[in-house]
């Protein structure tokens, strides 16, 4: 017996560590850097080149187009519409098409983010090492985040990526607005952790297990029971607790109010870490959650099982099967054999509960946020501030596509997968926009040493590049086409339409209206600061540019606006991509 | 091949001529106008090409009432996407405007001194958009050109306006765009509502539908007809012509989606919302005249000749054959916003001292007119249905559309004129011109008295026919728009009256009231003539709309009699029943009582019937 969970265990790891390539090479790219430091001849070597090299080896270990099927033996590559759905390590993570099209996401922003902070040399050079190996150490964490399948996960996954972010905040340790935005991020990302883990401890209490799709299977369970009024109250409670958590990360309202500060204090170059790669984990871990709770069928096969399938000499785990895969087969079968429709009837409407609440819930956190970021960046005249709340608003936005999957995951499980992965398509079209927004304030800040908005007043005639493609990214943050940002848009508002149409919810129809009415209001201040920059003129106090920006500049420039602007043209191989690794997220 | 090459060159010959036009030295002020003039000219130069009958493969096949010069490539097959463009009687017209007033708008550029590289640019991507909406088929790249147009319209106003530019141009942008979000969202919602499977083979032969098929070869009509029947989910369409066969020919538009009402109702609102703000119609017009006083003249001639005439051309190609049964129901609510803005946008330019205010809301009363000949059904009033006078309504309509065109731009190159000379506008500043610029003056009279609406000129018949077809739908409608003709009167007159007669003028700058010059009388000429000649042979321009839209309102009016019809008699009978059985009770002797109640309106509901469009032709052409 004993022998036997062992080997079960060293073949399950052993085999999981093949779908956990990418964590590992940046692990050893972290350890590699911190190395280096010790050695006399590497010592002066740029840290930066080296995480470059190792972001490149980790895109190669995923293989985003072609990556591994574990499940295969010998083990193989294939198409990425064809990856099932395993999880690795005894149920902790999942390996599935969506984990590898997020840390594929990661790890672009990773090379284009390493680019960006050699060209503006933000950290001196010694600091490097820190600096990259905490940004390296922090995508480590939203790896996990982005193919958590455990409640344990799910947290450890937050705080690694979080903890790093509150150092990179403080980079630089003499600038007092960088320690206070520190501080006001670590504290209120204390707060959150610990109502996260409350809440967390009450859902694992009272479902008896913190593993998500055992979970979902036990609610299913429990609803099928009947519940007594306190465990509602006490489950719904520590959903929202679990939830307020996530909301930190996404900062989503009322949990958003350390995200101008933290902006403001941070440099641009952390502004943009911050707004695109940690929002991204952050809603892959949304869905994660929300849609694991939401349907039975968003489970992956034990890897155990999936083995076992595709090979059945691997018979000595049938016997130890963890507890979760006995429930589910035990779950699966009771369905068949009771053979009464009725009781099926009832499973679903008793998820239909949880759906609903989730639903509604989520609803309700992406319109307030949506609507909120828009209208509290009416007044700002500091650009990173301004930018801070057009992250809270496009968390809104992305946020609005997760109701949605959540509804009709049940009646329509493969319109779930494909909601997921407009999500997916915004989040790429947002990585640019957000990047380059970000790339130019810093590109700004170094040759004007001013983040005011009104300093940028006349850049038209004082540099074309930063003039036309922050006009073109902001624009394009508005959604108006053809620039790319309506490509998310148009996703993620057709994602509501096709789930409203689906499962007749008025709430999606609402938060139809909603974002199309924030997109009306949201053009106003973009619109502010192309005015600033291409009609208002240069005023007596505009600080001149005092270091011109180079052509290395201009040329990242137009490398983050040419896909903004070309990406109409043809998104059809990214879309196309997108849907078969993430369609069958549920199925 | 050649077809596909030269309706995609009158998009994107101007994208090329902008980018271009971004490696010019921005000193050679001169060069950049010629060049983009050249450019204009180069987009004119096939339209006219197709407008005449010599080319067998090219020519505008004016017997014809489909969809012609279809070019039809797959874009984003994953989203149904295709690069679908073409041309029939009533995009091909407004197509011809958007050139010939493009290449006279650029003429009038001389005048803008700021800025003139940028300024050219902007001016090439606003004329891609303006073509691209006319002949992009598919719902999806029409609404990528429709808000294409945005920024550099934005831009125009925004840096080369007058002294309230920013806020004019803001407003411009705020409402297209609200206009723009509505619209978007009525687009997913027909979009993922529709499904081409419903369609016979016929039906997808007509609206070109492509089915891919598992070889990857590409079907149409019978065999995509096959093809499809194969497939067990829905197959959406941005197709605008296949949204159109069924909106007509099947119920998938039909289901109930909010608050009691239909999918196509509420999708008929929300495109009807935003077209109506481009029109612009009251109470959503209050960014047009802003827009004009602060716009510089040429973009004035662009955004009154050619913009307004995309939300006329939104709801006949749109609105109308894609939900014909909201149509139907709201015909009262459209033609009464029709009415509405032609009233008031009468009394409000009567109310204008400045001189270029006054010709905007002209523009809002003379649109009107196109709202109310699109919305007049003839069906709803009365119980009588005529079809024969919508036809007539939608072609006035159609007509007016064309005939604003040239008669606004021309007025507002008139005051973008005398603007350059004295740079004042108040009506009240002027008067005298007429002894100081004779030439000028009688042009400007022809251009005005056009917009008036008076016989022989560009503006009659579109008015005419409007109201002539508003008398069987509603005779209190047709009385308040014939007498909107005579406030029309009332304003032009007078501000002639005012700018042009009178024994001097009594304003400042004095002196600098010079002759036309030839530049401003060689873009005036055109606009003249085209006034006189549409006002005088209006056949030349019907030859192109008629066989399109008689074959619009035939299929209209065939639904008509086919679905909406029987329903509103269903629906009539259920509620006199319902009145029965109210009524039973309380009489002594129920089956006396029943006798007693007449059924209603069987015989007022019967067609009449449908006597061929070509007579109403005829006749319009005797006018």
């Amino acid at each position: 017996m004993f022998h036997s969970i062992v080997t079960h265990l060293t073949d399950d790891t052993l085999i999981s560590l093949y779908a956990f390539s990418v964590e590992l090479v940046l692990v050893v790219t972290i350890l590699t850097i911190l190395l280096l430091r010790l050695c006399r001849w590497t010592e002066n070597l740029d840290a930066i080149y080296v995480a470059i090299v190792g972001t490149i080896v980790a895109l190669f270990a995923l293989m985003p187009i072609f990556p591994l099927d574990i499940t295969a033996s010998p083990m193989k590559l294939v198409p990425i519409g064809e990856l099932p759905r395993v999880e690795i390590f005894t149920g902790m993570l999942v390996y599935d098409g969506f984990s590898v099209v997020i840390k594929s996401i990661l790890l672009l922003f990773l090379l284009l983010f390493f680019t960006l902070v050699k060209i503006t040399g933000v950290t001196a050079r010694a600091d490097n090492t820190d600096f990259t190996t905490l940004v390296l150490g922090a995508s480590l964490g939203m790896c996990v985040m982005a193919s958590a399948n455990h409640m344990l996960t799910v947290f450890m996954g937050i705080e690694m990526a979080s903890v790093p972010s509150f150092v990179l905040v403080a980079f630089l340790r003499f600038r007092r607005t960088s320690s206070e935005a520190a501080l006001k991020y670590a504290l209120y990302g204390a707060g959150a952790a610990g109502v996260m883990l409350y809440g967390i401890s009450l859902i694992t209490g009272i479902l008896n297990t913190a593993h998500l799709p055992t979970m979902a299977a036990r609610l299913a369970e429990m609803n099928l029971a009947g519940m007594s009024s306190t465990e509602t109250l006490v489950l719904s409670l520590a959903a929202l607790m679990t939830l307020a958590g996530l909301a930190y990360k996404l900062s989503a309202v009322p949990f958003h109010l350390w995200a101008p500060d933290v902006f403001e204090g941070a440099t641009a170059e952390v502004g943009a870490f911050l707004s695109v790669a940690s929002k991204a984990a952050a809603l892959a871990l949304l869905v994660r959650v929300a849609v694991g709770f939401a349907s039975l069928d968003a489970a992956a096969t034990p890897l155990a099982v999936a083995l076992e399938s595709s090979n059945a000499e691997v018979a000595v785990a049938a016997e130890v099967e963890p507890l979760q895969v006995a429930l589910l087969q035990a779950e699966a079968e009771a369905a068949p054999a009771d053979a009464a429709p009725e009781a099926a009837a009832v499973t679903v409407d008793s998820q239909e509960r949880t759906r609903n609440f989730l639903g509604i819930v989520l609803a309700l956190v992406a319109a307030v946020t949506c609507t909120f970021g828009n209208l509290a960046a009416f007044t700002q005249t500091n650009i990173k501030r301004l930018l801070a709340y057009s992250t809270i608003a496009h968390a809104g936005y992305m946020m609005m596509a997760v109701p949605a999957a959540v509804a009709v995951s049940g009646s329509h499980p493969a319109l779930a997968g494909k909601f997921v992965a407009y999500l997916a398509l915004y989040i790429v079209v947002y990585l640019f926009m957000n990047l380059g927004a970000f790339a130019i304030v810093a590109f700004v800040r170094d040759a004007t040493g001013s983040e005011q908005i009104q300093d940028y007043a006349g850049m038209l005639g004082r540099n074309k590049t930063v003039a036309v493609c922050f006009a073109l990214i902001l624009v394009s943050l508005v959604g108006l086409p053809p620039l790319a940002g309506f490509i998310g848009k148009f996703a993620v508002f057709a994602s509501l339409a096709e789930g409203y149409q689906a499962t007749a919810q008025t709430y999606l129809m609402v938060l139809l209206f909603i974002g199309g009415l924030n997109t009306a209001i949201s053009l106003y201040y973009y619109l502010r600061v192309v005015k600033v920059m291409l009609i208002d003129s240069v005023g007596d106090e505009t600080p001149p540019i005092s270091h011109p920006i180079g052509m290395l500049q201009s040329g990242y420039m137009w490398l983050l606006t040419a896909p903004v602007v070309l990406l109409i043209v043809n998104w059809e191989f990214l879309h196309a991509w997108l849907q078969s690794a993430v369609g069958t997220l549920v199925s | 091949m050649v077809n596909d090459l030269v309706l995609t060159s009158l998009i994107f010959l101007p994208v090329l001529g902008a980018i271009a036009l971004a490696f010019f030295p921005a000193e050679g002020k001169n060069v950049i106008r010629f060049f983009t003039l050249l450019i204009t000219f180069l987009v004119l130069v096939p339209v006219i090409w197709i407008a005449l009958p010599y080319d067998q493969n090219l020519s505008f096949d004016l017997t014809q009432g489909e969809m012609q010069h279809v070019v039809n490539y797959s874009w984003i097959p994953s989203f149904d996407i295709n690069y679908f463009l073409g041309m029939d009687g009533i995009s091909f017209p407004l197509v011809m405007l958007t050139a010939v007033i493009t290449v006279l708008a650029m003429g009038a550029s001389w005048s803008i001194e700021k800025h003139v590289k940028s300024y050219c640019i902007l001016y090439l991507i606003l004329l891609a958009g303006m073509m691209g909406v006319f002949l992009a088929l598919d719902l999806f790249l029409f609404y990528i050109f429709w808000e294409v147009m945005l920024l550099p319209m934005y831009f125009l106003i925004g840096v080369w306006g007058g002294p309230r530019k920013e806020y004019a141009a803001i407003k411009f942008f705020l409402y297209t765009l609200v206009g723009g979000v509505l619209m978007l969202i009525a687009i997913l919602m027909l979009y993922f509502s529709s499904d081409v499977r419903q369609l016979t083979p016929d039906q997808l032969a007509t609206a070109h539908v492509q089915v891919v098929s598992a070889e990857g070869s590409l079907l149409t009509g019978q065999e995509a007809h096959a093809e499809l029947a194969a497939q067990t989910l829905p197959v959406h369409t941005f197709n605008i012509l296949a949204l159109q066969q069924l909106g007509q020919n099947t119920d998938v538009f039909d289901g109930e989606l909010l608050f009691g009402k239909t999918l196509q109702w509420w999708a008929f609102v929300l495109l009807f919302i935003g077209f109506i703000i481009k029109v612009p119609s009251v109470p959503l017009h209050t960014w047009l005249p802003d827009a004009h006083v602060e716009a510089p003249t040429p973009i004035s001639m662009i955004l009154a000749g050619v913009l307004l005439k995309m939300g006329g051309y939104g709801i006949i190609r749109i609105c109308y054959p894609i939900c014909p049964d909201a149509g139907y129901d709201l015909a009262w609510v459209v033609c009464s916003i029709g009415v509405i803005s032609m009233v008031y946008g009468a009394f409000a330019a009567l109310a204008q001292k400045d001189f270029k205010r006054m010709v905007a809301y002209s523009s809002v009363s003379h649109m009107g007119y196109v709202v109310l000949g699109l919305g007049v059904w003839s069906a709803a009033a009365g119980g009588m249905f005529d079809p024969a006078s919508w036809n007539m309504g939608v072609k006035g309509a159609m007509f007016q559309m064309m005939g604003h065109g040239v008669s606004s731009a021309g007025m507002f190159f008139m005051v973008g004129i005398v603007y350059d000379r004295v740079h004042h506008r108040d009506l009240n500043q002027f008067g005298g011109l007429y002894g100081k610029m004779p030439v000028y003056t009688a042009i400007a009279m022809l251009l005005f008295f056009a917009g008036l609406g008076l016989p022989g000129l560009c503006g009659f018949i579109g008015e005419v026919f409007v109201v002539l077809s508003v008398w069987k739908f509603s005779g209190v409608l047709a009385v308040i728009s014939a007498s909107v003709v005579i406030l029309t009167a009332a304003y032009i007159l007078w501000a002639v009256q005012r700018v042009y007669l009178g024994a001097e003028y009594n304003g400042p700058h004095e002196e600098a009231l010079t002759e036309i010059t030839p530049r401003e009388l060689a873009i005036s000429i055109p606009l003249c003539v085209l006034a006189v000649v549409l006002g005088v042979f209006p056949g030349l321009l019907f030859r192109y709309m008629d066989p399109t839209i008689d074959r619009q309102v035939t299929a209209l009016a065939e639904w008509t009699e086919r679905v909406k019809l029987p329903a509103l008699q269903a629906e009539r009978r259920a509620a006199e029943d319902e009145v029965v059985e109210v009524v039973r009770p309380r009489l002594a002797r129920p089956e006396a009582g029943i006798a007693d109640i007449p059924p209603v309106a069987a015989d007022g509901l019967s067609p009449v019937k449908f006597e061929g469009p070509g007579a109403v032709v005829a006749s319009g052409e005797n006018d």
